[in-house]
């Protein structure tokens, strides 16, 4: 069961990686984007901080809720709307009552495909979530699950995003959005699932 | 029920230049735009999108956008929208001049449609 101390601790931690590491996503974002990638992730996390510091009493829902619309308003590229809708749909499922992790997180990959149009393979953050996903199911989430499916978006084709007007250009670069992608389920290995 | 055009770019001056362009053949067309994020980076903003389309004194929409992550904040300003709009995944300056000189000319939207699917590009 994911609570709100857990849930903000969670993005607090992912918010100090992303910030940690922004000039790595911008690098990687540049041959195969239009090297943002760090900067606008920063952007949003900045304000989904600054909506969380005051919502430690709040309930799952509105703590979903607040940081989607913070990415959604505040991230400009399409890491928003797509990080939004992920946070939007599990704060729709968490007012129905769910506080499983496995299953919140499979509603927001749902969200995320729809939203992005993305299928498995594509090079896009799809590639990370669902082989996590998979392992929370498992109770398996290592950091050794989320690196793997972080490199293995390398030697992938782009299908969607920026990157997909590259064509085969595109392979052997990490797709920038499943490297952040990968922090928030680092974030989530250190602050929900191993304690 | 009037028809009305919506164009959406990362950047503001191409939003605002395809619309100067369109409304050379569309003086009575509905036309309003949204381009570049809330601090005029380069992006685009659901909010500025929503506010496009409740400026728009058409109540049913023709949205036109140039790249993908646009798309997805049209999709999402839509979902919030009162009104009809509908979304084109076409050649953004080609199919909004297109969709502008046949509203001009009182085309109904199945034609326009018709001559816009040739356009599709995304």
């Amino acid at each position: 069961m994911l609570t709100t101390t857990q849930t903000i601790a969670w993005l607090n931690n992912f918010a100090d990686k992303i910030e940690t590491n922004k000039a790595y996503l911008n690098d990687l974002d540049t041959p195969i984007g239009d090297g943002d990638h760090g900067s606008n992730m920063v952007r949003g996390l900045t304000a989904v901080k600054a909506t969380l510091a005051d919502k430690s009493n709040a309930d799952l829902t509105t703590v979903f809720k607040a940081t989607a619309l913070a990415l959604i308003s505040k991230v400009g590229g399409a890491a928003g709307p797509l990080y939004g809708t992920a946070f939007l749909e599990m704060a729709k499922a968490s007012k129905d009552g769910v506080t499983d992790l496995g299953i919140l997180l499979a509603t927001a990959l749902a969200g995320l495909k729809k939203r992005g149009g993305a299928a498995t393979g594509d090079k896009t953050l799809v590639d990370v979530w669902r082989p996590v996903l998979t392992a929370v199911h498992a109770d398996r989430l290592t950091s050794t699950v989320i690196k793997t499916a972080v490199e293995r978006t390398k030697p992938m084709v782009a299908k969607k995003g920026r990157a997909s007007y590259l064509g085969d250009r595109s392979i052997g670069h990490l797709d920038p959005g499943a490297v952040s992608s990968g922090y928030l389920f680092t974030a989530l290995l250190e602050t929900v699932v191993q304690s | 029920m009037s028809l009305g055009i919506v164009v959406v770019s990362h950047v503001p001056e191409v939003a605002a230049g395809v619309v100067t362009l369109i409304r050379q053949v569309a003086a009575n067309v509905p036309i309003t735009y949204a381009g570049g994020t809330d601090d005029q980076l380069i992006g685009t903003s659901m909010a500025k999108i929503s506010t496009a389309f409740e400026d728009n004194s058409a109540d049913e929409l023709l949205a036109f956008y140039d790249l993908g992550s646009a798309k997805m904040n049209l999709e999402m300003a839509i979902e919030m929208s009162d009104k009809t709009v509908h979304l084109y995944d076409t050649a953004l300056v080609e199919s909004a001049y297109t969709a502008a000189s046949l509203l001009q000319a009182g085309v109904p939207l199945a034609a326009v449609e018709a001559q816009l699917a040739p356009l599709k590009i995304k």
